[in-house]
């Protein structure tokens, strides 16, 4: 262990994070531009030119708004409940791998954080993870419609973790390895979305319930509980919610490209490994709009139909797929 | 002594002291949230000997899972945010002697096994060997038995969970 090899890795997980903090700003913007648009409207333009600016007037409109914390509410887990839902979020692309080495200083860099070879499990055990902060947001404000929101957070969110691991296996028994590096590499010749075409679907619609994003966002219906786990917040405590919501859209596309769509694989990228951070973003933003595309276009799931859609369909086709799987890889290798 | 010493003095201590924790404060909540940190001490010990699959599998089961569901039941629990309830009932000293004989008891059964005393060693780079673990797993000299007795544990436990759930219907 030493001194330069700690400074790229503290480099590399700057990078990572700024990645990630910019990213939410401008998927916020993206997805307002987006819903717009196919709403037949305009969007955000007053903000500097196209309303590139308004990232950082939203951002600097939170900062100044009133801090309120109820008088009941329990005032430590209050507080830190927003921190618990943003580290996770911060820390779960950690394993994603950006692209291959380059050259660069005369050093030869390597475009990932790390690669262990438990890189899967550890995306799940960080998902799991964030199902703290919603949770104990809804029961620490000390209010019906939050603790409500909270409540069906945790339960949806439990759920769909199931089908979403499960989602995981097709990739992993294809190649034989939980290291998202060796998935990737394994995707040269063909992807995955065409070998797992069930896997795909199940993870593409388990993660939208996992990050709460509509037609899944029971979490937060606005109808019914005026805005579910975080009604009780305002100010950059409630930004941190909202950040954590957008950079977990921007973590799940890129797991879900690098399990799926061939991550930073695509032409040119053996003799330009330069291009491997390009392609994973070009791909990343198609998925994000689709993400948005969903949002503008179904309208949201009955709480107890996305209880049955999770255990009684997906749950069970995730397996059917698992285990379809796993027997035409024995076949094929007899 | 090493960082490594060093991190994992810490790591025990915080570790005691999170479980001290979990049995006294008044809150049913915040004991919840302490077992967590009781069980994230524990992740930590097991990625300071390198076994990077159980201090993940150790994250993932005991934060991911059980502790959410202690969270969730502590939620739909009455009174959960006051702390006016009393702490003890009146068999708490029955529970403290036969805790206490069953530390004692462990010890000792323990301390009869040669790996007791043994130092404990750090697992091989690149972490432990996931294939050796499987196969031990389904192997009829290895561990099939109980692995299928806790199956069949978990099953009965799972048939349990839906007869106690399911709405009956009158009449």
């Amino acid at each position: 262990m030493n001194a330069t090899l700690v400074i790229e890795w503290v480099v590399k997980s700057l990078v990572i994070i700024l990645v990630l903090t910019g990213g939410f700003a401008y998927t916020t913007l993206y997805e307002r531009k987006v819903l717009a648009r196919m709403q037949v409207r305009r969007g955000p333009n007053r903000a500097g030119p196209l309303g590139i600016l308004q990232p950082v007037a939203d951002g600097i409109k939170l900062i100044f708004k009133e801090e309120l914390t109820p008088h009941n509410a329990d005032k430590f887990i209050f507080t830190v409940a927003p921190v618990i839902t943003v580290v996770p979020a911060l820390v779960i692309t950690a394993v994603v791998p950006w692209g291959r080495e380059i050259s660069l200083f005369g050093r030869t860099f390597t475009l990932y954080l790390s690669n262990v070879n438990v890189a899967v499990l550890y995306i799940l055990s960080v998902t799991s993870i964030s199902v703290y902060g919603i949770t104990l947001a809804g029961w620490s404000s000390n209010n019906k419609y939050a603790t409500l929101g909270g409540v069906r957070a945790t339960a949806q969110m439990i759920s769909y973790e199931l089908a979403l691991g499960c989602a995981y296996i097709g990739p992993i028994l294809i190649v034989g390895s939980m290291s998202l590096v060796d998935i990737v590499e394994a995707q040269a010749g063909v992807w995955f979305i065409f070998l797992q075409p069930v896997a795909f679907l199940v993870y593409f619609l388990a993660s939208l319930a996992e990050v709460n994003r509509a037609p899944f966002d029971m979490p937060e219906a606005e109808q019914e509980l005026t805005a579910g786990y975080h009604t009780e917040y305002s100010g950059m405590k409630f930004a941190l919610f909202f950040m954590a919501e957008y950079i977990k859209m921007i973590a799940v596309a890129m797991i879900g490209v690098s399990l799926f769509l061939g991550g930073y694989l695509g032409p040119g990228i053996d003799r330009f490994p330069i291009l491997g951070p390009v392609y994973l973003f070009i791909k990343v933003a198609v998925w994000l709009f689709v993400i948005i595309w969903v949002r503008a276009t179904l309208p949201r799931i009955r709480y107890d139909r996305l209880m049955a859609l999770g255990w009684k369909v997906m749950f069970p086709l995730a397996l059917l797929s698992v285990m379809i799987t796993a027997l035409v890889l024995l076949f094929v290798e007899s | 002594m090493t960082i490594m010493q060093i991190i994992f003095l810490i790591t025990a201590s915080v570790t005691l002291f999170a479980a001290l924790m979990v049995v006294s404060t008044r809150k049913m909540m915040h004991a919840a949230m302490w077992l967590i940190l009781v069980l994230f001490g524990v992740t930590i010990t097991f990625a300071l000997l390198e076994t990077r699959f159980f201090a993940i599998v150790q994250l993932v089961i005991y934060i991911g899972a059980i502790a959410i569901l202690i969270i969730f039941a502590v939620m739909l629990t009455r009174r959960s945010m006051n702390a006016d309830v009393p702490q003890v009932n009146r068999n708490w000293w029955l529970v403290m002697v036969s805790s206490l004989a069953l530390f004692v008891g462990l010890v000792t059964v323990m301390s009869v096994w040669e790996g007791f005393f043994v130092t404990a060693r750090t697992a091989p780079p690149g972490g432990e060997n996931l294939v050796q673990l499987g196969t031990a797993l389904v192997d009829p000299n290895g561990f099939v038995l109980p692995f299928e007795v806790a199956s069949l544990v978990l099953l009965a436990a799972m048939v349990g969970a839906i007869y106690v759930a399911a709405e009956r219907k009158e009449k």
